[in-house]
């Protein structure tokens, strides 16, 4: 990873942009990175766009915890790409979800790369709608190397492993949607 | 004051005042003919009585109750207009050994410190809360308050109250037995019937000891000053006019203890 | 362990690194601090430490009121500090307004009160989300003139020190005391080092009832009667005037700083609290840059280092004001250094964060 990785994670509340963010952010911390994360938060409990501000260093503390443009910015929704697309400049990699219809024209004009992910088709196909925002931190790590996966799925079990208790497939298919998420930055890479 | 007292010149002139209040603080400084003195009488009886003037911990308002801010011989705070209730409130959560007592006028516990009153008694807190209701604010000089009779005039009521505009005066006992459970004591009594007076404050007192709930006592009070009257008008505004609108008696008693 | 059995360890033991919310660093610092009580009322962004405490405090016998209101849950924890208890309590915004009530009770009586302000948007209702706009109202809230100690720390590691330090200044100085956070450090999450303050060689200042304490009042010992109502001017003025001589002789033992690269800076950035981040890393961008800058940021709001301000404006020739405010922070340090004819410069922004980048765009405009 760069120095210091600074990441926006926009979508609608319930696509779990912010448990991505704060699993990320505990993976980090807990490899002796320096990491910040805060949401965004407005009067609504539920509703309306919902970002994640993420910042990852090797060791420097972090400054502000908000910040005018993102190295990645990730977007799920249109309305995410319309609120998000402010954090974008020409050192930006702008991602969105490819299922996302009518927003050619507003996607960011100044980004370093902009790409579009299958990701919602993904997790409804292959693996299962839940998984989404796992496909997403795949798609994410891909992109910031931020964390390594073994941190990554550590993280996962720390936050979720009483489930995987209950139900091992369910172990198996964050980790597989994780995988996937990482595939997918890593074709376009290549492409 | 030891139980049998020398007869003295100085103890002859002395009037008989509860073992609780405090000698040093005497005469006390309510205006003369004022029923905060006698309703502080009953108070310091009642706890002379009880026998827990070591465990007292008195609160006074803002209004003239602050002028009882020095006039027991127990531990004493003064806090803002309405804000006793919480103060005393948060003494006893502290330290539920003490016997904690709020005490305010009508415009701390029905106005300003309506909201406290409402909540301390909707949680039940173990605490006494005692009231005294001249149907005015005395210390500003005389406005309305929200016991002011239909009609009475005051400062900032100088017609009268006019209830279509003002509303009805507040039924203090009468809200608080009606938000509290069944182990809330709960009474109005009158200085013009101070030993029914006295013993509600036993009995409100004996509750807070018990530890069984809230406990609330409201006392019709004189106030000469403003209320404009000589010595005669004034007794009978207390003992004929305020009843007929504020009716005197408990409004809910626990069941007594077991055992 | 059940949820409701008594823990008889110590809540924070030796020291351990975490990864956590400011709402929660806080709830753990007053847990490890051995506050014994909080009273609450729901405001955003305070509402977790409440969430925290109130999941904690029963397993260590601590106590809980949620309330009617702020005027209440001040009030009762004034009540709370009355009885001897290490009592706290935490608002925002509209709730602080309404703090402040309470709080000036606290400061004519003496009441070490410990009150926890997480600044949002304002005035009104405003934002939910975060300002350094509730500065002026924190430093001098309160009718009349009031004396008070409060910290603006800038990292969560600092929110968890200067909660711990706000107990033992509060009761060792009796006056009340406050930790003035923000949205920002409520909600956002980072690393720290939470520890027992034994293992640090950080003794607790201990408490004591200043009502109701033991012995028969009257017989053994003295009744207390506390008031704030006076009967005179001069009954007053005394008052006053004795209070701010204490204060004033107390406060080179409380007044903090911060002063990062000033010995030879040609301009100087103040801010305080979560902005000193940004002004912190803009600092380190523009010195590798060549520019000479340094940054100031008082800890202590009130009293305020006029002494260290005023030396470390020695060298310099250009000063920059920032804050998330429209000029809060700006007066205090205009006060404290009256006199002096530096020309001062600002960003001003009202309930809006403020970035690294926009601090070195400005101070190169400047240079």
């Amino acid at each position: 990873m760069a120095n210091e990785v600074k990441i926006a994670l926009a979508g609608e509340g319930g696509q779990g942009v912010q448990s991505v963010a704060e699993i990320i952010t505990e993976a980090a911390n807990e490899e002796g990175k320096e990491a910040l994360y805060i949401p965004n938060f407005g009067v609504e409990q539920r509703g309306g766009v919902s970002i994640a501000f993420v910042q990852i260093a090797e060791k420097q503390k972090i400054g502000s915890p908000k910040f005018e443009k993102a190295d990645i910015v990730i977007a799920l929704s249109d309305r995410a790409v319309l609120r998000s697309r402010q954090y974008v400049d020409e050192r930006t990699v702008f991602v969105y979800d490819k299922s996302i219809q009518g927003v050619e024209d507003d996607l960011p004009k100044n980004a370093k790369q902009v790409l579009a992910i299958p990701a919602i088709e993904v997790a409804k196909n292959e693996l299962h709608p839940r998984v989404f925002n796992i496909v997403i931190m795949g798609a994410v790590l891909h992109a910031t190397r931020v964390v390594s996966e073994e941190q990554a799925k550590q993280a996962l079990e720390n936050k979720l492993g009483y489930k995987f208790e209950q139900n091992p497939e369910l172990r198996e298919m964050n980790h597989k949607a994780l995988a996937r998420g990482m595939e997918l930055v890593a074709g376009l890479a290549q492409g | 004051m030891s139980e049998c007292m020398e007869v003295t010149a100085t103890t002859l002139l002395e009037p008989k005042m509860p073992r609780s209040w405090r000698r040093a603080s005497k005469p006390h400084k309510f205006c003369p003919g004022c029923g905060h003195g006698d309703v502080l009488k009953a108070l310091g009886t009642a706890i002379d009585d009880l026998g827990i003037q070591d465990r007292v911990v008195f609160g006074c308002d803002i209004g003239c109750s602050l002028l009882a801010w020095d006039f027991f011989e127990c531990d004493t705070v003064q806090a803002h207009h309405g804000r006793t209730t919480p103060v005393i409130t948060g003494i006893k959560r502290a330290r539920p050994d003490r016997i904690c007592i709020a005490y305010m006028g009508d415009g701390g516990g029905y106005a300003i410190g309506a909201q406290h009153l409402v909540n301390a008694a909707t949680r039940n807190e173990r605490i006494t809360v005692i009231l005294a209701n001249n149907t005015n604010y005395a210390m500003t000089g005389g406005q309305m308050a929200p016991t002011t009779l239909p009609g009475q005039k005051t400062e900032t009521c100088p017609y009268g109250r006019d209830i279509e505009a003002m509303g009805n005066p507040t039924l203090g006992p009468e809200m608080v037995a009606a938000i509290t459970k069944e182990n809330a004591y709960v009474a109005r009594g009158t200085m013009a019937n101070m030993r029914q007076l006295t013993t509600m404050l036993k009995k409100a007192l004996q509750n807070q000891i018990d530890g069984r709930g809230f406990s609330f006592v409201e006392a019709l009070a004189s106030c000469p000053t403003n209320w404009r009257m000589n010595a005669k008008s004034t007794w009978d505004f207390v003992e004929k006019e305020m009843p007929n609108y504020f009716k005197v008696g408990e409004l809910k008693v626990p069941a007594p203890k077991e055992g | 362990m059940t949820d409701q059995t008594i823990n008889q360890q110590k809540p924070v033991q030796g020291e351990k690194r975490m990864f956590m919310t400011g709402n929660e660093v806080i709830a753990y610092a007053a847990l490890a601090a051995g506050a014994e009580m909080m009273c609450g009322y729901p405001i955003t962004p305070q509402n977790e430490i409440m969430h925290y405490w109130t999941r904690l405090a029963p397993k260590y016998e601590r106590r809980f009121l949620q309330t009617e209101d702020e005027l209440s849950a001040g009030f009762s924890t004034l009540g709370g500090v009355l009885a001897g208890r290490r009592a706290f309590t935490a608002t925002a915004g509209p709730g602080n307004v309404l703090m402040q009530e309470p709080l000036s009770m606290a400061e004519m009586m003496r009441i070490p009160i410990v009150l926890i302000v997480q600044q949002r948007g304002g005035p009104s209702t405003a934002t939910v989300i975060y300002s350094q706009q509730e500065v002026t109202l924190t430093c001098y809230g309160g009718n009349g003139e009031g004396a008070r100690i409060v910290y603006s720390p800038s990292n969560h590691q600092e929110l968890y020190d200067y909660t711990l330090k706000a107990f033992n200044t509060a009761w060792t100085y009796r006056f009340p005391t406050f930790i003035l956070g923000d949205g920002y450090q409520a909600k956002m999450r980072e690393s720290l080092t939470i520890y027992d303050p034994a293992v640090r060689g950080v003794q607790m200042v201990p408490t004591e009832p200043i009502i109701g304490g033991p012995g028969a009042p009257g017989t053994e010992r003295e009744a207390v009667h506390l008031r704030n109502t006076f009967n005179t001017e001069e009954e007053l003025y005394e008052i006053i005037t004795a209070m701010m001589g204490e204060y004033d002789r107390i406060a080179p033992s409380i007044v903090e700083h911060e002063a990062i690269q000033t010995d030879d800076a040609e301009i100087l950035i103040l801010s305080h609290g979560v902005v000193s981040r940004a002004t912190a890393a803009a600092v380190r961008e523009l010195r590798e840059a060549g520019i000479k800058v340094g940054s100031f940021r008082p800890i202590t709001l009130r009293p305020f280092p006029v002494e260290a301000l005023r030396n470390a404006l020695k060298p310099v020739k250009k000063m920059l004001i920032v804050e998330s405010a429209q000029g809060q922070l700006a007066k205090l340090c205009k006060e404290a250094i009256y006199g002096e004819t530096t020309p001062i410069e600002y960003i001003f922004k009202p309930g809006v964060g403020v970035t690294a980048e926009e601090v070195v765009a400005k101070v190169k405009a400047m240079a």
